[in-house]
């Protein structure tokens, strides 16, 4: 049992969270997740990134958008209440060392996952530039933090209601043009990630994403998470999550993620009515 | 036919009345009807995950029991990996004396309820015993396991078991890492001489394979809980959510949390791939992505679980043991309408239980022998919609001394199939290989151990089970835990 020590909404489907996990906060390291599960025997195991951890409390940060059924469940505890079982840090860590200039993706709540790793390259001397995108100005988050840590921040919207009026991609060719990165970093939806590593492809810059499928055990037990990389199959729980971007074979991989479509379609439908959240709403 | 276990209980019955009185040489013992096992009827049991296996009756138990000779030569026990005196527990059953019976069989392995149902007897104990020779059929010998399962189940629903006596604290910290059969066993006999102990389990619940990997309806879940539960009554301490390597070290639990010495019970859980073109397509899982979804998640409860399951239609399993008829029944139950067993060798060569076959072969699964899958083909949404398969023979024996099979070129045809299982096998997790500095392991992965105490390569470390052995079985597992237990006991008095 974990406790929530915190939590805050950061936009209408996105929430922060603050939960008491000691020997994970102490053995995480960016880019590392866990993995959790609630409900007694029939709740579903599904895997969050570490944003944050506070060695002093013993805490860990997640940060989640509600999404499907046990987003949503774990969106309606509250400080007090408590995570059933928790498991982490799982996961290798990114490889953080001084490149020169890296340039940070992110979009969505891809955003999230990557501050930490925006910290790391800071800290290890690196120039880091950031370029964050999202649907609409009400789905951004950590533009704050993020315009606190790194050297320059573009923010791009699909929308054009705040920053820019673009795709991540835009502002990523700019600057592959202009002030070449030695080291692209990028976590967002698939498709976003899939582009942006066809971006920088052609400049040969070593490109780092984040793999998000589907997982149940994340201790390389099932298989269920594996993708193919430059040929091979490989585990993301444990060889992963991290891979070079231009090696992945995302067509196999977004086919993959869509496995379970008509089946979540129905329970989310179902926890719609459960959770009384408004269809549309998340 | 199906036989309900009415008539099945009834004909013991009548029989062992006429039986009563009688002194019955070995000829006449040998020759009662073996006592065949109640089950649920297969067209009911394919709609539900309850056990298959239902118990043996008093009668039933008893009659089986007096079909033993009590030969001198004893040839079941050096067919046991783990030495139970058979011939004593069974005479204990026939007398009716169950709780004697389970006494006896405790003093040698510790899990009767679970190695009464998932140990491959006919390859162990009642291969060698003397009632099948003299039938000249290993199917036709007494039924060891089934009184074991009887006695056991006896013992637990009539709270004939003891709390084993445990002595006074010593002061000495001791980590189990995994909740299987092996470190089931190692915890309860470290415990048992006072030492503190505390189980960590990388899932989010105990039990290893007994609880995400072999289905309810051959194992059911209470039973793997009333044997976690006994631990914690004697004072073991189960922490789940805890991947030792990830989330703290080998060597942090020495030096840094105080533990004297640690058991590694972590398994055999990295599923083997075929390698094969289309691996990777929607609807290509491996065995323990399958079962784990269906046992641990429970995803076999739909509307209940939140774990979503995957709707199949044509099945295809490649493999021939206990996994593959374990994967093959569950996909039967999750609603498939074919399930096809796709094996390179032919039925003799079947690493599978006999009794799990045929009670697969019941419920309708089908196998196709000689045959190995080349390619998996999918429609333009890359799900799975066919798989091409290759005819073989049987060549020359290879180092397992099983005959190898050989691919028939020219032979290749594409089959229909929506989904396909691979059950080809693990090996052992490189998890904490990975990260512990000084643990040696042979070419499989597998950990190397002093054969005697269990004694890995890193001082205070053993380790047992299917880490050590490769993918084996529960009782070896439980065996290696024991021995493991012993040597660590001696090593922690002297410490002092
Ligand atoms: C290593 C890793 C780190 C992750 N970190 C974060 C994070 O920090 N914050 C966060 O909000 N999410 C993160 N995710 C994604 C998160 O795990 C999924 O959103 C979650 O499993 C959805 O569960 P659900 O029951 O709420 O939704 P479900 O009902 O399971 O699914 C709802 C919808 O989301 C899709 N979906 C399911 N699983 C995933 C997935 N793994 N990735 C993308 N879409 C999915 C489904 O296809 C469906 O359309 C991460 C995933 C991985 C593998
Ligand atoms: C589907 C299936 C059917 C089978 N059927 C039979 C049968 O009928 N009869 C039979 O005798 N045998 C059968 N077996 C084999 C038998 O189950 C195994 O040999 C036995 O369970 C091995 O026991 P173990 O204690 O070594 O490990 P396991 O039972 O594999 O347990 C290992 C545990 O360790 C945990 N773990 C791993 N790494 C870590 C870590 N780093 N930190 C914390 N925890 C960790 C795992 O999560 C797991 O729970 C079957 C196996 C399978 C998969
Ligand atoms: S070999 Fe068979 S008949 Fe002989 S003692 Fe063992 S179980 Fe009984
Ligand atoms: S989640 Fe099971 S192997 Fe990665």
């Amino acid at each position: 049992m974990n406790k929530i020590l915190a939590k805050q909404q950061l936009s209408k489907e996105v929430f922060r969270m603050e939960i008491e996990a000691p020997e994970i906060a102490e053995a995480r390291n960016p880019g590392q997740f866990i993995i959790l599960q609630m409900g007694g025997d029939f709740g579903e195991r599904i895997p969050l990134t570490i944003a944050n951890a506070d060695l002093e409390k013993g805490s860990i940060t997640l940060i989640f958008q509600a999404v499907g059924e046990t987003t949503h469940r774990l969106a309606l505890l509250e400080p007090g209440d408590a995570i059933d079982n928790l498991l982490g840090p799982l996961g290798k860590p990114t490889d953080i060392k001084k490149y020169g200039k890296v340039v940070c993706v992110g979009g969505g709540i891809g955003v999230a996952p990557l501050f930490p790793i925006v910290e790391g390259m800071k800290k290890a001397g690196n120039e880091v530039t950031v370029i964050m995108g999202a649907r609409t100005k009400d789905l951004l988050i950590m533009e704050e933090e993020m315009r606190a840590t790194a050297d320059d921040v573009i923010v791009v919207t699909d929308d054009g209601s705040y920053g820019r009026k673009a795709l991540v991609t835009v502002p990523l060719k700019e600057l592959c043009e202009e002030d070449k990165p030695d080291c692209v970093v990028i976590i967002g939806p698939p498709v976003m990630m899939k582009f942006a590593a066809l971006t920088t492809k052609p400049y040969g810059i070593h490109t780092i994403v984040s793999l998000n499928t589907i997982m149940i055990d994340g201790t390389g037990m099932c298989g269920g998470c594996r993708v193919t990389i430059g040929g091979e199959t490989k585990f993301v729980c444990v060889d992963g999550p991290e891979f070079d971007g231009h090696l992945v074979d995302w067509d196999n991989m977004l086919l993959r993620l869509g496995t379970y479509k008509s089946e979540e379609a129905e329970a989310h439908h179902r926890c719609h009515i459960g959770l009384h959240i408004k269809e549309g709403e998340a | 036919m199906h036989i309900t276990k009415e008539t099945l209980d009834a004909q013991a019955k009548e029989l062992l009345e006429q039986l009563k009185d009688k002194t019955l040489s070995p000829r006449d013992r040998a020759q009662i009807p073996l006592q065949e096992m109640p089950t649920q009827a297969p067209e009911i049991r394919v709609g539900n995950m309850e056990e298959v296996a239902l118990g043996y009756t008093d009668n039933q138990v008893r009659l089986e029991a007096m079909r033993c000779l009590q030969c001198k030569n004893q040839p079941c026990i050096a067919g046991c990996p783990v030495s139970i005196d058979i011939p004593a527990f069974i005479a204990e059953a026939a007398k009716g004396d169950y709780g004697k019976s389970v006494e006896i069989i405790k003093k040698s392995s510790l899990l009767p309820s679970i190695c009464g149902r998932v140990c491959p007897q006919e390859a162990q104990c009642q291969k060698f015993c003397t009632v099948g020779k003299m039938n000249k059929d290993v199917e036709q010998s007494v039924s060891i396991g089934r009184i074991e399962r009887y006695v056991a189940d006896y013992a637990r629903e009539h709270d004939l078991e003891k709390v084993p006596p445990i002595k006074p604290e010593s002061g000495r910290k001791v980590a189990v890492v995994g909740s299987g059969p092996a470190s089931i066993s190692a915890a309860a006999d470290l415990r048992r001489e006072g030492h503190t102990v505390v189980m960590f389990e990388a899932l989010h619940k105990a039990g290893g394979v007994l609880v995400y990997g072999i289905p309810e309806f051959r194992l059911p879940k209470k039973i793997v809980e009333h044997e976690l539960q006994n631990l914690k009554d004697m004072g073991v301490e189960i922490r789940p959510n805890y991947l030792v390597g990830k989330t703290r070290k080998i060597t942090d639990l020495m030096e840094r949390d105080g533990f004297d010495s640690v058991f590694v019970g972590s398994g055999a859980g990295l599923p083997r791939f075929l390698g094969i073109e289309g691996e990777n397509y929607v609807g290509v899982f491996s065995a323990n992505e399958y079962l784990t979804r269906s046992n641990l998640m429970k995803a076999y409860a739909v509307g209940k679980a939140q774990t979503p399951l995957y709707q199949s239609e044509k099945v295809a399993v490649f493999g021939g043991g206990n996994v593959a008829m374990d994967a093959a029944r569950t996909a039967k139950r999750l609603g498939a309408e074919e399930v096809v067993v796709v094996y390179r060798r032919t039925e003799v060569e079947m690493p599978a239980r006999r009794e799990e076959v045929n009670h697969a072969k019941e419920e309708g699964i089908k196998f196709l022998f000689l045959h190995t899958p080349l390619k998996i083909t999918a429609n333009e949404k890359g799900r799975v919609n066919g798989v091409e398969l290759i005819t073989c023979e049987l060549g020359e024996p290879d180092a397992s001394g099983r005959r190898r099979p050989v691919e028939i070129s020219g032979t290749e045809k594409v089959y229909d199939f929506d989904t396909a299982i691979i059950a080809i096998g693990n090996d052992s997790n490189p998890l904490i290989k990975a990260t512990t500095d000084g643990i040696e392991v042979n070419r499989r992965g597998n950990f190397i151990v002093n054969e005697e105490t269990c004694k890995t390569t890193l001082k205070g470390v053993y380790a047992g089970g299917d880490i050590v052995l490769g993918a084996a079985t529960v009782i070896l597992a439980m065996g290696q835990g024991r021995k493991a237990a012993k040597a660590m006991n001696a090593y922690l008095k002297d410490l002092a």
